[in-house]
């Protein structure tokens, strides 16, 4: 057996192999370093030519260098062989050189084995619907090949054919998809992670940060990547009263702007509430932040309406304990009239007045005239919205960058902005005007799919607006960007743009059909998002429930488990191992077909028992059959014992193929009752 | 001595593995039938395993839906494919083919039809001996193939086959599975007809050890055949080797007329196997020159006469002495 493992397989093998790392390369050129798929091509190609042309393999003397040199790139590239994306790279690196020395049969099955671990990788990065496709592909692909190197031996004399190993690879992934099913709903759940995962696993995930600077929202909105999905369950509100609220910013230093510390540990705002709620479930993309984005203003009495492990801050805003790093869903409750705080406390005061000393004089002179003025806070709120409205103020995503005085540019020199610049700058002002104020970041709006009839959020919906607080009426939003630009607040992004060109093009106005299409294809994402991906242990216990109708232990799903794989198992291999002989003579294979018929009716034949003096019994227990039982009997008796002599008169012969159509008939026709 | 010469020659190759139940012949054909065959994993299947761990601890770490499905659906191929290889080898049909008589020290082939009466296909089946070098075929669906099992012959006697190992790893050599088939075949092994240097026995040698009876002078030429092994030089007949292909030997009427007894007290043999390998040797020339033979043995004597079938009577009788 082991010098079979050193032969060399056909070409089939090597063009299976070939295609399906290509289909794995491919989605990985999304995540990986750009020279590690063209490695691969680059060594793909060479060992295609060596199959092809008969090259020599490379020598030792090469190969050693070479696996080296990957090595040394990888560890360059990424900085280390370890963590997520360095390990895989350096899987990819070692993969593709070790084409240049597969040759035998046992060289591509173990090649085959480590590919079906790295194709499997990419879900490390990627989980899309396309995805699962392209991998299916390779896994078959993979079997194939290795059906095709396991065919390979030395006295095989039989042409190998690709089309018995695509067949049978089909056949065998096919068969393993009901065990697949079984094993994906019913195999415990453990919600990881089992060990520490390595930093640059989230590398990739987006959303609003802990801090804000001009340009940071702005960068945001350029991604059309959905932040989350919103299903109301009542009717949904008014694009203008739907600010999803995040990460509540108090600090202003230079230009940046910050959360306040967890340490200070102010008492939560009051809330009074008004009217009536707005129920919804958000299913909330990972962004690897504790945020936990809810419709203003979420309710929390009692306290359980929170989502599950999640905590709310002195500002209102709400956090789970641990960063959002998988799907997750959650259910909110707002009421989207309401008093937050109706008083302020000193410290809270004084941080909502905080300003660095010394900057941005021209702002501080603005405000220190409208004080001068004796205006009061409502007046000098809407002397700075009139300002933003009547001067030539421009909402843009391609804002000029700003000086040393970052406010004072803004307001009197470059007047374009984003909302991070309208809602920052309106907060100093206000704050210079001894006005209680800070910035919200968050979401603003959404895009409904009318397939789902759920919103979708994508990063470019991200957005800043002020609160300012008020004797009587408490922390009220204000939000500038709506000054200056009111369709952003009143229909989206899309419309309040002049130069809309910039924005991904899916949150853009034009080309409906794209749109439509692509709201279509959300709606069957979200259904993937929910069922599949998003398939954990909470589902698991509910699905099981619903099925049996009782609460299951989550230590009782592996019993389920076992029996139901036994079960199936059982079935597989009945089917799969049962000895099946094939009836090639159709004579008989009609004749059985009327014993069946017969058994169903309680009348056997027996072993001994000859075709005629069964007839004769058959049709004296089933009196009403009898001339039917009786000539089907003598017409099989006739076509498969009489001998071709003896039937060779004229007038006996009975011409075969025509008999057999008879007994066919006959027995087809036959209904006992 | 006598009983050693009915056992199998290479009986400690053979010995067989006795926790492994064979399937043995019913009405001289062997079936693998479930309860004969054996799997276990390849070390290939161990590494697959692996794998499959080393992805499922990956998929609860990062709590990755999709990967516990193709994790899943990788250890459903594992199954699935387990169960593939062990249809691959069962319900075989395996009957032996009668194996042509060897001389000792040649190889013995031994001739195994499978049948396979299900309507799929079957690959790379490998069939062996133990220890002994295998033969790999395909088998149709409801079709069937032969595979050649050779054994280096040492004694004469009757040589039995033995337990011949059949397996398969088909199709994705995760798993191995094998039975074993036990079967009653035998190939007869001629004597070794020691060295072509001992010459027949003839007429004029002293007592009544052979002789031929007719006159050597009144050879008339006959005919040309090809040159045999052990032919005497001087009978070839250089001229018409030159014109046609091959060596080519004149023969003569007179040899087919003439008796030759080859007798057992005639040789000079200093134990048993030596004499009989004298006598094989004789029956060789005497058969090669076309001369009219019989063999006396101590407890058994074949009348003189000519032929391949007598040829094979005396070899046999030398062979089961």
């Amino acid at each position: 057996m082991t010098s079979q493992l050193k032969l060399q397989p056909n070409q089939f093998t090597i063009h299976w192999l070939l295609i399906s790392l290509g289909i794995t390369f491919t989605l990985f050129l999304f995540h990986l370093s750009n020279w590690v798929p063209a490695s691969f091509a680059v060594f793909a190609l060479w060992r295609y030519l060596i199959a092809k042309n008969n090259w020599p393999y490379p020598k030792l003397w090469l190969r050693l260098p070479l696996t080296f040199a990957g090595g040394i790139t990888v560890l360059v590239t990424y900085g280390s062989l370890f963590g997520r994306d360095a390990s895989v790279a350096l899987l990819a690196v070692m993969i593709a050189m070790k084409l240049l020395e597969t040759r035998t049969k046992r060289d591509f099955i173990v090649m085959v084995l480590l590919s079906y671990f790295f194709t499997v990788n990419i879900l490390l990065f990627t989980q899309a619907i396309w995805v699962c496709l392209a991998i299916l592909f390779a896994l078959f692909g993979l079997t194939a090949c290795l059906i095709s190197a396991s065919r390979q031996s030395a006295s095989s004399k039989h042409p190998a054919t690709w089309r018995v190993e695509a067949k049978l690879a089909g056949k065998l992934l096919m068969q393993a998809t009901p065990i697949m099913l079984v094993l994906f709903v019913l195999f415990p759940r453990i919600p990881g992670p089992i060990w520490g995962i390595p930093q640059d696993a989230y590398r990739g995930m987006s959303g609003l940060s802990d801090s804000m600077e001009p340009g940071s929202i702005n960068q945001l909105s350029l991604s059309s990547k959905v932040a989350f999905r919103a299903e109301f369950k009542s009717t949904i509100p008014a694009n203008n009263q739907l600010y999803w609220r995040g990460p509540v910013l108090w600090h202003q230093e230079g230009r940046r702007w910050t959360m306040t510390s967890d340490k200070i540990n102010l008492p939560t705002e009051s809330l009074e509430t008004f009217g009536e709620t707005s129920n919804y479930i958000i299913t909330l993309e990972p962004h690897n932040r504790n945020w936990l984005l809810m419709l203003d203003l979420q309710d929390t009495n009692p306290p359980d309406t929170l989502p599950e492990d999640a905590t709310i801050k002195h500002d209102r805003q709400v956090v789970s304990k641990q960063p959002v790093r998988t799907r997750i869903r959650y259910e909110g409750r707002a009421y989207l009239q309401y008093k937050l705080a109706s008083k302020l406390g000193d410290h809270e005061r004084s941080l909502a007045l905080q300003l660095i000393e010394d900057e941005n004089p021209k702002t501080r002179q603005l405000a220190n005239t409208w004080v001068n003025q004796q205006k009061s806070h409502v007046e000098i709120i809407q002397a700075a919205l009139i300002m933003f409205r009547d001067q030539p103020f421009i909402y843009t995503l391609a804002p000029p960058l700003l000086g040393n005085q970052p406010v004072d540019d803004f307001l009197f020199n470059t007047k374009r902005g984003f909302c991070e610049h309208y809602a920052s700058s309106f907060v100093y002002l206000m704050r210079a005007a001894g006005v209680p104020a800070r910035i919200v970041t968050g979401y603003q709006g959404g895009e409904l799919n009318p397939s789902g009839n759920y919103l979708i959020i994508r990063q470019s919906d991200a957005h800043a607006w002020a609160e300012v607080w008020l004797q009587d009426q408490g922390w009220v939003r204000v939000d500038p960007t709506s000054a200056v630009a009111p369709s952003r607040i009143e229909s989206g992004i899309s419309t309040a743009l002049s130069d809309s060109d910039l924005l991904p093009l899916l949150s853009r106005q034009d080309y409906p059909m794209l749109k439509k299409l692509y709201l279509n294809w959300d709606a069957v994402n979200n259904g993937w998002n929910q069922w599949v991906l998003g398939y954990d242990q909470q589902k698991q216990l509910a699905l099981l429930k619903s099925l049996l109708h009782r609460d299951i232990a989550w230590a009782d799903i592996g019993l389920i488990l076992m029996a139901v794989i036994i079960v199936l198992m059982l079935l597989i291999s009945y089917i799969l191992l049962r000895n099946t002989v094939v009836i090639t003579d159709p004579v008989k294979k009609a004749y059985l077909k009327f014993l069946k018929k017969l058994s169903h009716v309680g009348v056997n034949k027996f072993q001994h028992e000859g075709v005629i003096d069964f007839g004769k019994r058959a049709a004296q227990q089933l009196p009403k059959h009898s001339s039917e039982i009786e000539v089907i009997s003598a017409l099989y008796s006739s076509i498969q014992y009489a001998k071709p002599t003896t039937t060779k008169t004229k007038e006996n012969r009975i011409d075969n193929h025509a008999a057999l159509q008879l007994l066919k008939q006959l027995i087809k026709k036959l209904t006992l009752t | 001595m006598a009983n050693s010469l009915n056992l199998p020659s290479d009986f400690k190759l053979s010995s067989p593995k006795t926790w492994f139940r064979a399937a043995t012949a019913v009405n001289s054909t062997v079936l693998l039938g479930r309860k004969h065959l054996y799997i276990l994993p390849t070390r290939f299947g161990w590494l697959y395993s692996l794998l499959l761990v080393g992805l499922l601890v990956g998929s609860i770490n990062y709590s990755l839906s999709l990967g516990f499905a193709m994790t899943f659906l990788l250890a459903g191929l594992g199954t699935i494919s387990m169960l593939h290889t062990w249809r691959n080898l069962a319900y075989l049909k395996i009957t032996f083919r009668r194996a042509k008589p060897v001389f000792a020290g040649e190889i013995a082939q031994f001739e195994l039809v499978v049948a396979n009466e299900n309507n799929f296909a079957r690959y790379n089946i490998f069939a062996s001996f133990t220890g002994g070098e295998s033969d790999v075929q395909d088998i149709a669906a409801l079709g069937e193939n032969s595979f050649k099992l050779s054994l280096i012959s040492q004694k004469r006697g009757w040589l039995s086959a033995p337990r011949v190992r059949f397996s398969t790893e088909f199709p994705v050599s995760l798993f191995h599975v094998w039975a074993y088939a036990e079967t009653k075949s035998q190939c007869l092994i001629y004597p070794n007809p020691g060295l072509p240097s001992q010459r027949l026995p003839s007429a004029d040698a002293d007592g009544a050890s052979g002789q031929l009876s007719s006159s050597q002078g009144d050879e008339d030429f006959a005919g040309h055949r090809h040159y045999q092994f052990g032919d005497s030089p001087k009978r070839v007949d250089w001229k018409a080797s030159s014109r046609e292909q091959g060596l080519l030997v004149k023969q003569f009427q007179g040899e087919a007329t003439s008796t030759l007894w080859l007798d057992f007290n005639a040789t000079t043999g200093s134990n048993l196997e030596q004499r009989i390998s004298q006598l094989t040797r004789w029956v060789l020339e005497a058969d090669k020159q076309a001369l009219k033979y019989g063999l006396r043995l101590p407890q058994q004597s074949i009348q003189p006469s000519t032929g391949r079938n007598h040829y094979h009577q005396c070899l046999t009788a030398l062979a089961i002495m």
